[in-house]
């Protein structure tokens, strides 16, 4: 028989959640998949279909435009949701840079998810509007 | 068996394959085909893995329609077979709808073991059985397998052990009190109990389903509402087949479905107390049960693999692996059988494959066995030219009809490349993520796949000039993706690089 580590210990250090009750937490825990990437595999692909929503738990990925990078995500960063919100495929790369582990949600789950959990969608308009501004500065 | 009659005695081989269940001996039949030297070691005292012992109620969840649309000696027919392990040869394919006794076309636990022995017994492929792996430890020349009968040194280690270890979440206080879903009893024994059930997963369900004419009340509980297959479209999901607990939940029947995390398990009275917190409707229960079953899932029996660099996610439960099922961390050793689906791929519409069933484990053997022969083993690819002007029709015939695409949507991909001098090649199939990421000459790779709608389509990956792009094909009401819109469409999608051929003549 296998025990192993508190999921929800990990997720409660996560930005994105830190608003959640246990509870809440654990139901996380089972409704995101966790998938692991090896360093230099795409997550995000350019133009293709049918992508999710993607909460980097350990490791790092890079923003990549024509195999250029242009950011760099870490733990806790978020990523996937801009062509989910807008029904369109990614306009760029996301490459894993690190062995990465990601918490991910199927873009089709993404809408119900938020609408279920609006201190997690407020948090990720936090972070858009941070984007949003230092892109304009 | 003694020992002195026992096949691969202790030695050195040049690939040890460790499992002797479907996904083990399905990669031995492939490696033989190959004319790979191999051993296989098995703790069991026979082939069959897990289908020795499990499913618990002795049915299946993976179904094999005895009548389907394709005569059973075809390979189209493996489509509507999801339990027979493949085989090229006639005799030795679709063996499990033959020992079925037409009461359902899921087989029971004793039919789909009875296929895999008929399969092993028919191929003549034997394993070291009653040899149980102690430990493991890395060489010059690869590993060192040690076993209660010796040592095995080999290049290459193939585990396929399955996804057997029983699994408990460590943040449930109490919950060694409960007994595994691999520990249950007999139906009978619940007979007029109050049971509370942790877990809305298949097996969960599937002893929800089974209890469901003994017990008193019964209570199945996890923090995220349940999910069936046939609204999420995925075989991952709880199945269709065990749905009626959940009927009885939504009518009112006395049994309950509840979206709660369980903070704490304590023994009362000779039963339990049941504390829950409510995740879509919150609020804290406590709930007495007669008796609790953990339906909380399984782990990968990896032994002393990651203290040898072995990577895991998932809580430990998988190995990190490539797009051809070698460990991320550690080359040289590889993975078969549910393990593999720990090489999750692109997984479009969040729709995994179907590595962690017989039906989509089978496919990852056969190309786990060719990537291992060309790779490590300079055996030639087996390729099959094929003329620019019977392409179109080729593949959109593949796409109506190949088992493997069907099968593993999304995640195995049926290759041709675009060679100057050599020509069109079919180069059989492959990982699909290992087509789009890993880069190369022009080429394309098609599947078929399902979308968020549940629409069923095949779908082109065309690499040119070193970047992926991806071509969607309609659908169609019957699943013959050959129309005349499709063809005109996927000849306009290939006709750069058919046009890069014929410029070259």
């Amino acid at each position: 028989m296998r025990t192993d580590g508190d999921i929800t210990q990990i997720l409660s250090g996560i930005g994105l959640f830190t608003d959640l009750t246990r509870p809440q937490l654990e139901e996380i825990a089972h409704t995101f998949d966790e998938q692991y990437f090896n360093p230099g595999e795409r997550i995000l692909r350019k133009g293709f279909t049918g992508t999710g929503f993607y909460v980097i738990v350990e490791g790092e990925a890079s923003i990549e435009v024509e195999g250029r990078a242009i950011a760099r995500l870490g733990r806790g960063d978020f990523f996937g949701e801009i062509s989910i919100l807008l029904g369109e495929p990614p306009s760029t790369d996301v490459v894993a840079i690190s062995p990465l582990t990601c918490l991910v949600l199927a873009g089709s789950d993404v809408q119900e998810f938020l609408e279920g959990h609006p201190k997690v969608m407020f948090r990720i308009l936090q972070a858009e509007a941070a984007k949003l501004r230092s892109t304009v500065q | 068996m003694t020992s002195a009659q026992s096949p691969f005695p202790p030695g050195s081989y040049p690939v040890v394959i460790i499992g002797s269940g479907p996904g083990g001996l399905q990669t031995s039949y492939f490696l033989t085909q190959w004319g790979i030297d191999h051993a296989i070691l098995s703790r069991d005292e026979a082939p069959g893995g897990m289908f020795q012992r499990y499913p618990l109620f002795q049915r299946l969840v993976t179904w094999t329609k005895p009548h389907a649309l394709d005569d059973r000696t075809t390979r189209e027919y493996e489509r509507y077979d999801w339990n027979s392990l493949l085989g090229t040869e006639l005799e030795n394919r679709a063996l499990v709808p033959g020992l079925m006794d037409g009461s359902s076309y899921f087989p029971s636990r004793a039919e789909m073991h009875g296929g895999i022995t008929e399969f092993a017994t028919r191929a003549g492929l034997q394993a070291s059985y009653g040899t149980e792996w102690e430990s493991t430890r890395k060489t010059e020349e690869g590993f060192t397998v040690t076993t209660n009968k010796g040592e095995y040194h080999t290049g290459l280690l193939i585990i396929a052990v399955g996804m057997t270890e029983p699994w408990k979440p460590s943040n449930i206080e109490g919950i060694d009190q409960a007994p595994h879903y691999v520990d249950v009893a007999r139906p009978t024994d619940y007979a007029g109990k109050r049971v509370f059930i942790i877990g809305k997963r298949n097996s969960g369900f599937e002893i929800a389903d089974a209890l469901l004419p003994w017990v008193k009340s019964m209570v199945i509980a996890s923090p995220r509402p349940a999910r069936f297959s046939v609204f999420v479209k995925s075989t991952a999901a709880a199945r269709a087949r065990y749905i009626q607990p959940y009927e009885d939940h939504v009518l009112g029947g006395g049994n309950l479905v509840l979206d709660a995390a369980v903070p704490r398990i304590e023994r009362h009275n000779g039963g339990y107390l049941v504390h829950t917190s409510g995740t879509t409707h919150p609020g804290d229960l406590v709930i007495e049960a007669d008796e609790v079953i953990a339906a909380t899932g399984f782990a990968t029996p990896l032994n002393d693999l990651p203290q040898l660099g072995v990577s895991t996610f998932y809580q430990g439960r998988l190995p990190a692996q490539t797009p051809f099922w070698e460990s991320a961390s550690t080359p040289g050793i590889y993975f078969a059988g549910s393990i593999t689906q720990g090489a999750i791929g692109l997984k479009k519409y969040g729709i995994p494959s179907n590595s962690a069933a017989v039906h989509g484990f089978r496919y990852n053997s056969k190309v786990l066995a060719a990537h291992i022969a060309v790779t490590h083993f300079g055996k030639q690819p087996q390729r099959r030219t094929i003329e620019p002007k019977d392409l179109v029709e080729y593949l959109l015939q593949e796409a109506s009809s190949a088992p493997e695409l069907w099968n593993q949507q999304s995640y195995l991909a049926l290759v041709v490349t675009f060679d100057r001098k050599q020509g069109i090649s079919d180069e059989g199939f492959w990982p699909l993520s290992h087509f789009v990421d890993a880069g190369g000459e022009d080429a394309i790779a098609l599947t078929v796949e399902t979308d968020d709608q549940g629409d069923i389509h095949p779908a082109i990956y065309m690499r040119s000039g070193g970047s992926v792009g991806e071509h969607l094909l309609e659908s169609h009401p019957l699943h013959q993706f050959g129309t005349k819109e499709n063809r005109t469409h996927l000849a306009s999608v290939l006709q750069p690089l058919i046009g890069k051929q014929e410029g070259s003549k």
